[in-house]
């Protein structure tokens, strides 16, 4: 037994995330305890030296992100794993590794918060904080599974995209995705896309510049890399005071995910060019907006949603898309209202933009509360 | 040996940014002195990481050789990840003691009650240097910084102990007045495997020593070496006899099997009984 075999099975989101983790090559995993995440943690120390990876309990969430930076100069895919105040304690290093442009992926079950909130209850109070968590000014690539099947699918997509572009990828899960099972199906290894990152070859010691994602050389094999998160030009050497330096450095990070925003985005979409109600939703609160719509259909309501799969970079265009159709979008949340401040930015006063939030206890807003908004209608 | 040592050949062509008169020059100096006089003609075999403060720059960039430079305290957590996957290479850490055990301190236990197999060199100069001056855990009773005006009112720690404590294989002190026997201590270190700790206690005279009443790096030295005491020596003396004064060499040389050893003797076995399956 290696990877996980090809088929189907009742899994709970926590192993599809671990089995997807290894089958997108995760050979490295360091995590602390804590709800709802743990179980993550926990497939991964039995599963990962099986197929001759380390997973370590740490002594806390900034070690823990630490050695996942470490164990990728190293040359490792790496993966932690936490929920909300274990990644607030993580965001220091999250700046860190986009600074430092190393590979990895953090997985953030979020409950809610804010502090110790209810530690095994669900919530999507994270958005933000998984977007302007760390200091200075950054980008953030930031996945958003509404199922097991997608815990397993996006799992394996961070990876990939944090390899590609050389910087830390968030998969922003939650309480009810992490913990529910589900039926899943593992595809045919060869039907996996994996991505591994550009290995600097040769005698070229640019290792921070030049190209917009520069090859990254592994520790140990002679490159002789200065890594540091202090400002640095193209060959690592820090610049702490150099005004240019800093700029070129920082806005490259930035474009470089900027740039290509079409091909990170990632959404689902449905009657968004001929609708008078729209919903934008994400993560477990997106699993109400199917049977909401239908029901809203057959009521005679032309009804359109955006589901986002990847949360940041934010999807302007299509929102504003769905705003210039729809008279109303709806954005539920189990929070006081995140994204709902975006869709109202990216809407430029097209469409009347509704906060549908509910926070506390890990209850969904369900289909039927979604059902009385959009028969609101304005 | 034909070839005289020099320190040229593992730096790379950048100004120091040291203070005229400040220890690091000679933690660095004995440092890759140790290394050459153990055969290294490079740094190739070496992986370094540091965090934040004056000593954490001693290895980056100015070695040529891997350096990890990482946010104030987190030297240790990223140099566990580099060594528990790359166990052949020699993993170590520069911090100052605000970076080691200040900030990072439960990290620095760790690593040592793991056993993790990699030298952390501790420049304590008793003071956080880099920011201006302020107090540190290490910084001696009754001490002017700036951020305790009138004195410091807490007790420093005793950080070779605390490495012995909590299972470092090997634990030393020294003071920059003895570069001879950190030499000594850095080479048998370096051959050794397990968690190793060495403690270097030097001079700043620009952020300490002119708030504690020295009036340059030399009447700093001649501190550390007026009161410089060897352990073998304090077994005998009182708790009053020893008040201030710096406890100087090894506190622990053992073995104890390593955490790589461990981790990777379980993937043998999870391997083994993953593939019967």
């Amino acid at each position: 037994m290696e990877l996980s075999k090809p088929g189907t099975y009742f899994w709970q989101g926590s192993q599809a995330c671990a089995e997807g983790a290894i089958i997108a090559g995760c050979r490295f995993f360091a995590g602390y305890p804590i709800t709802p995440a743990s179980e993550i943690s926990e497939h991964l120390a039995k599963r990962l030296p099986q197929v001759g990876g380390i997973a370590i309990q740490m002594e806390d969430e900034m070690a823990s992100i630490g050695a996942i930076i470490g164990a990728s100069w190293a040359g490792a895919k790496v993966m932690t794993a936490t929920s909300g105040p274990g990644f607030s304690l993580m965001q220091e290093f999250i700046g860190y590794a986009f600074m430092t442009e190393t590979p990895c992926v953090i997985v953030n079950a979020q409950r809610t918060g804010p502090s110790t909130g209810q530690a095994t209850k669900c919530g999507q109070g994270d958005v933000m904080q998984s977007r302007w968590g760390t200091h200075g000014d950054y980008s953030a690539i930031v996945l958003s599974p509404n199922s097991v099947q997608e815990m397993f699918a996006l799992t394996v997509r961070a990876f990939n995209l944090a390899e590609k572009y050389r910087t830390p990828v968030i998969l922003l899960s939650d309480e009810t995705i992490t913990h529910m099972r589900e039926q899943i199906t593992v595809p045919l290894l060869r039907n996996v896309e994996t991505v591994n990152r550009k290995k600097t070859r040769g005698g070229d010691k640019a290792f921070f510049g030049l190209e917009e994602v520069p090859p990254m050389p592994t520790v140990g094999e002679g490159f002789d890399v200065a890594v540091t998160g202090s400002t640095h030009d193209e060959y690592g050497i820090r610049f702490t005071a150099d005004p240019i330096v800093h700029k070129k450095l920082v806005e490259r990070l930035n474009s470089k995910i900027e740039n290509h925003m079409e091909k990170i985005l990632d959404l689902e979409d449905y009657n968004i060019e001929d609708c008078q109600i729209g919903i934008v939703s994400y993560g477990c609160t997106s699993r109400a907006i199917y049977e909401a719509v239908e029901k809203a259909e057959s009521k005679g309501i032309k009804t359109g949603y955006i589901r986002l799969k990847t949360i940041w970079p934010f999807p302007d265009r299509i929102i504003r898309k769905l705003a210039e159709r729809a008279d109303k979008i709806i954005v539920p949340e189990m929070n006081l209202g995140q994204v709902f401040h975006e869709v109202e930015r990216a809407s430029k006063g097209m469409a009347k933009v509704v906060s549908l939030s509910k926070i506390g206890g890990g209850e969904l807003i369900t289909p039927e509360e979604l059902l009385v908004e959009i028969l609101k209608r304005r | 040996m034909a070839e005289t040592f020099s320190i040229q050949k593992y730096l790379r062509d950048l100004k120091l940014p040291f203070c005229p008169g400040c220890g690091i020059f000679t933690v660095m100096n004995t440092f890759l002195r140790a290394v050459y006089e153990l055969g290294y003609e490079d740094l190739s075999k070496f992986v370094f990481c540091s965090g934040i403060g004056c000593s954490s720059w001693i290895p980056s960039p100015y070695f040529v050789a891997d350096s990890v430079h990482t946010p104030h305290g987190r030297s240790i957590p990223v140099a566990t990840g580099v060594k528990l996957l790359r166990p052949e290479l020699n993993v170590v850490v520069f911090g100052g003691d605000g970076d080691i055990v200040g900030i990072g301190m439960s990290h620095f236990i760790h690593a040592a009650r793991r056993n993790l197999g990699i030298l952390v060199i501790m420049v304590n100069n008793m003071v956080y240097g880099m920011t201006g001056g302020q107090v540190a855990p290490t910084t001696p009773f009754n001490t002017k910084t700036t951020t305790t005006p009138y004195g410091s009112f807490e007790q420093p720690l005793d950080a070779a102990r605390l490495a012995v404590a909590a299972g470092a294989c090997y634990s030393a002190r020294w003071t920059t007045a003895h570069p001879d026997k950190l030499e000594e201590s850095i080479k048998k270190a370096i051959r050794m495997k397990g968690f190793r700790f060495i403690e270097v206690v030097s001079q700043c005279p620009t952020a300490y020593g002119r708030r504690a009443g020295f009036k340059n790096a030399k009447k700093m030295l001649e501190w550390f070496k007026e009161n410089a005491i060897p352990v073998q020596q304090t077994e005998k003396m009182s708790e009053k006899e020893l008040e201030r004064k710096i406890i100087i060499g090894e506190f622990v040389e053992r073995r104890r099997r390593t955490i790589v050893e461990n981790i990777y003797a379980i993937i043998k076995e999870a391997q083994a009984s993953a593939g019967q399956n």
